[in-house]
């Protein structure tokens, strides 16, 4: 048997190690708290249906992630969907002004995303900017519908 | 025939003996627990065995319980084009599920039978009743810090198993199979609850630690002294307990995750 000084010291940190897995259940796997971390800026875009959007998602420009949805709010003027997205530190004075911004989805059943497609702008996007030139996410129910009545129409 | 009949009826009455027993220890041991330092430290020894002496095989476990299940996960998912779901499956049967079972398997394993061969030693060799006889009750003594250990010890091993599976099915699904890092985290946060889904699980695990250390410390005391009686009540201590921690998880899991 070990000392006791040994015992009490082992147990103590066994009981922070137990403690400090609880507080990383917490945070990280449920979610208690939502932590963002500030690097990068911030760009505006409001759409009509995010769908299924949500804060952390992926912002893509060409397919490479270049960002992450920071916050999802609803403008109660118009009704629509307004999405915070943070894009890396390296395309400030990189994309145009009229850069546009989609909602897609990765696959049939995959998680929404925000692809970005450059414009031909001089002026550059900064910090806080909104983008103006949106398309909102495709339902995939909507579209079935669609192409249900407009078949039956013929 | 009538022989047949007696033997049943032996056993049953055997079996309600032992349950009777084993309710009338609990309570004793539990009821007139000393709140001295002393206690305290035997307290304190006790986790050291059953917790700390079980970490390194807990943490192990979760590990590849962790990296297996992401990579399993993983080949399935991709076929349906959702591996963003992968943090989401990962965290949902480990803190539902696996968690709190597999550690209270191991733990029936690594300290029950421990603690049953521990006890059952000193009674085969009289030291219990040696206790005793110069008045101190071997209940409070042996018995009591043992039960309160093993209660505390196995929820604090199931939440670390956790997380340390989770870490496992992180290593696996993004640093390895390249699973997008923001999915990973954001379906899991958004799909596991810290109240339905980790509280529940440290309930469970709360649960299975009340049976496996009750079984394994009865089961040490009650035994026939000998060496034969002592393998024979290890044995009965991993068996019950592995049984009884299967069945309740089924229960438990219908209580709490089937909204009936």
């Amino acid at each position: 048997m070990r000392n006791q000084r040994w015992i009490e010291v082992s147990v103590g940190a066994f009981m922070l190690l137990g403690l400090a897995a609880l507080l990383f259940l917490a945070f990280k796997v449920s979610g208690l708290a939502q932590t963002s971390e500030r690097n990068g800026f911030e760009v505006q875009a409001c759409f009509g249906d995010i769908g299924g959007l949500k804060p952390r998602s992926r912002v893509t420009l060409a397919g490479v992630t270049v960002g992450r949805v920071a916050a999802i709010n609803l403008d109660h003027q118009w009704f629509e969907a307004c999405v915070t997205m943070q894009l890396e530190d390296s395309l400030v004075n990189k994309l145009s002004k009229d850069t546009a911004a989609a909602i897609q989805t990765s696959g049939l059943l995959g998680d929404n995303y925000i692809s970005l497609t450059p414009g031909i702008d001089e002026a550059w996007l900064a910090q806080g900017d909104t983008l103006k030139d949106t398309q909102s996410a495709l339902i995939l129910e909507q579209l079935v519908n669609q192409f249900i009545s407009n078949s039956t129409r013929d | 025939m009538l022989d047949w009949l007696a033997s049943l009826g032996r056993y049953g009455l055997n079996l309600t003996s032992a349950f009777g027993r084993s309710g009338v220890f609990i309570f004793q041991s539990l009821a007139g627990l000393p709140k001295t330092s002393e206690a305290f430290t035997l307290w304190l020894r006790q986790i050291y065995s059953v917790g700390v002496l079980s970490l390194i095989i807990i943490l192990v476990a979760g590990l590849f319980i962790g990296m297996v299940l992401a990579l399993q996960g993983y080949t399935i998912l991709v076929d349906f084009g959702a591996e963003q779901a992968l943090g989401q499956m990962v965290a949902l049967s480990l803190t539902r599920e696996l968690a709190p079972v597999v550690a209270a398997l191991l733990f029936a394993g690594r300290a029950g039978s421990a603690l049953t061969a521990e006890i059952g030693l000193m009674k085969a060799t009289e030291q219990l009743a040696s206790l005793e006889m110069i008045g101190v009750d071997p209940l409070r003594r042996i018995i009591a810090p043992r039960l309160l250990a093993g209660f505390v010890a196995l929820p604090i091993l199931t939440i670390i198993f956790t997380f340390v599976g989770v870490w496992g099915g992180w290593l696996v699904g993004v640093d390895w199979l390249g699973v997008d890092e923001g999915a990973f985290w954001s379906n899991m946060q958004s799909s596991v609850s810290f109240q339905a889904d980790v509280l529940n699980g440290v309930i469970k695990s709360l649960v299975f630690a009340l049976v496996v250390t009750w079984i394994a410390v009865f089961q040490g005391y009650d035994l026939v002294p000998t060496s034969e009686g002592i393998s024979l009540a290890t044995t009965r201590t991993v068996v019950y307990s592995s049984l009884a921690v299967l069945g309740l998880d089924f229960v438990l899991t219908a209580l709490m995750f089937s909204n009936l």
